[in-house]
């Protein structure tokens, strides 16, 4: 295959990258006059980049001698992930802007490009190599991120916290792959699959539970998602969105491919593994998330709750389960990003931002329609019909059931109940406490317009997306096996 | 003795448990940690390049310069989180990184 193909099937990533370091030199020598600028060209960047998912980058095969695979699985995934990045940057100019101390400066929609592309690699690798590259391309961009407010020490701690374990993370993830290879022989995927599915010897076990490990850091599914509350509470609410939307897509398409298609002969060994994490997630986002009293906080248990639910999709291990995998994502980056654009509006008459579930007191009272917008986002989080987010939950026990995994399905609805009593919690302070001093008033029409559109997604007219997001998501999964 | 595969998988798995040790178990110093995690690195090296010269197949030495390049580029991150961190608290202690539960 020729050069220009390749480059056909990677046009996403290529554009990403390019553009990235094209917006690196005029960041640099345009200086901090020049992000606003910068923050528009990087959105454009990330819309060529969608467009360029409709070209062979979804379903061109695989490019570089089968480093890389351009199939629907990645173009329904990429589709998700690079609209969130550039929300992601849509949101940081209000709050920067707002928050005394650190400005906005122009590297940091150049550092959300290349994670941006980083994840784009990771959700088309087809061989450990890729896997890893891609990985750390955007661990190395989200490091950063994650301390921008360099005067900040909350951030600077969350910076420093995330890099310790998530560089511990990728050294045991990377301990699993050189024992993979060491066994299988190979690092392509293909190859990999042939080895499980052959002989098992212990190495190559050790090496599934090493890279399962890995994986399940990158996604926060306990038992490794102690950095999350933490990350999430000290990184700015801008990057914090970020981080719980666009990355952990990315993450999730790279373990369900790595379970799918190099482990899958292996199914019934990882299943184990899936399950332990998915129920142990969903129970400990649920019952963590009670006593927490500060709304990042929260909100970091609710995506570790959200990822075992993702995760009982994944232990079904058949091609309706990696849909409802899909699908559920979708929703909950919805979700997730709408919550972090209603954090972002919580702000004191001086506009400094303001974190505590408290401050959230009587909101119905000073602010209607917020109370009402946030109300939606956490029933829709806990799986409340008719809000969208049940079908999401519907869709992935659907999968379990039908995958004859009943205890899976049982427990993880009964610890659903469970998780929605802290998602109430806050809708019983908007609704029912006495009002606590007003929010200054919201000055972003962009961020009440995208506020209003992630609304509108998970209301109940969302249901009328169903069929064509099941057909388009089904089509992306049959991709993988 | 002749020095087969085993041998360099031992010193590889000793390598490796040293560096998350070195991660959990040390209370004093950040700098510490990133040597673990450089630690951790080394040993992932050299499982590859024992397996591909083991298995006669150059992709574990490949692999291995790219983590090599990689290692390169976390530990020029780390360090620079580690300056404004300490930048703004004066200590660079693990028992003070606590300005957030958990």
């Amino acid at each position: 295959m020729d050069y220009a193909a390749n480059l056909a099937m990677t046009l996403p990533e290529v554009i990403l990258g390019v553009g990235a370091i094209v917006l690196m030199l005029v960041a640099a020598w345009g200086g901090q006059g020049s992000t606003r600028a910068i923050s528009w060209a990087a959105v454009a960047i990330l819309a060529g980049a969608c467009v360029a998912v409709a070209g062979p980058a979804s379903g061109g095969g695989m490019a570089f001698d089968g480093l890389y695979r351009a199939d629907a699985f990645a173009g329904f995934a990429k589709l998700l992930m690079f609209p969130a990045a550039a929300i992601a940057i849509l949101m940081a100019p209000g709050f920067f802007q707002r928050t005394s101390g650190d400005d906005l400066r122009p590297e940091y929609p150049v550092l959300i490009l290349l994670s941006a592309a980083g994840m784009g690699i990771m959700v088309s690798a087809a061989d450990l190599l890729t896997l890893y590259v891609g990985l750390e391309l955007q661990s190395l961009a989200a490091y950063v991120l994650a301390s921008f407010m360099r005067r900040d020490t909350r951030s600077a701690e969350a910076g420093l916290k995330y890099f310790v374990l998530g560089a511990l993370a990728s050294g045991i993830l990377l301990y699993g792959i050189s024992l993979v290879y060491g066994f299988a022989g190979t690092t392509l995927f293909d190859g990999i699959a042939q080895a499980y599915a052959g002989p098992r010897s212990l190495g190559l076990l050790f090496g599934l539970v090493f890279v399962f490990a890995g994986l399940a850091f990158k996604i926060s599914a306990v038992p490794f998602h102690m950095w999350t509350p933490d990350v999430y509470e000290g990184a700015p609410t801008p990057v914090t969105a970020f981080f719980a939307s666009a990355p952990k897509v990315a993450a999730m398409g790279l373990a369900v491919r790595v379970a799918v298609e190099a482990m899958g002969p292996a199914t019934d060994q990882w299943r184990q593994i899936v399950i332990f994490a998915a129920l142990a997630s969903i129970i400990l986002g649920a019952v963590a998330a009670v006593g927490q009293t500060n709304i990042k906080r929260l909100l970091a248990y609710s995506s570790i709750n959200n990822v075992g639910f993702a995760l009982i999709g994944l232990a079904a291990g058949t091609p309706t389960g990696v849909s409802a995998v899909l699908v559920y994502l979708t929703i909950y980056v919805v979700m997730t990003l709408g919550s972090f654009l209603v954090v972002l509006q919580m702000r004191d008459a001086d506009g400094q931002p303001v974190e505590s579930i408290a401050a959230l007191s009587g909101l119905s009272r000073t602010r209607p329609g917020l109370a009402f917008a946030l109300m939606m986002f956490m029933l829709s989080l806990a799986g409340i019909p008719p809000l969208f987010g049940f079908y999401a939950k519907f869709a992935v026990f659907d999968a379990a059931i039908a995958a004859g995994l009943f205890p899976l399905a049982v427990i993880g609805y009964v610890a659903s109940v469970i998780g929605a009593y802290y998602y109430l919690r806050v809708v019983k302070t908007m609704y029912f406490d006495e009002p606590a001093p007003a929010f200054g008033a919201g000055d972003s029409k962009l961020e009440g317009g995208l506020i209003v559109v992630t609304a509108a997604f998970i209301s109940p007219l969302g249901y009328l997306l169903i069929a064509p997001l099941s057909a388009w998501t089904m089509a992306a999964a049959q991709a993988l096996f | 003795m002749t020095i087969g595969l085993i041998h360099y998988l031992v010193v590889a798995a000793i390598l490796f448990t040293m560096g998350v040790l070195g991660i959990f178990l040390n209370r004093k110093n950040l700098i510490v940690i990133l040597m673990a995690i450089e630690l951790i690195l080394l040993a992932v090296n050299i499982n590859l390049v024992a397996f591909s010269a083991f298995l006669h197949d150059l992709v574990g030495q490949v692999f291995a310069m790219f983590v090599l390049t990689v290692a390169a580029g976390e530990a020029a991150i780390g360090l620079a989180i580690l300056v404004i961190y300490f930048r703004g608290r004066g200590t660079i202690a693990v028992d003070d990184v606590n300005r957030m539960k958990g």
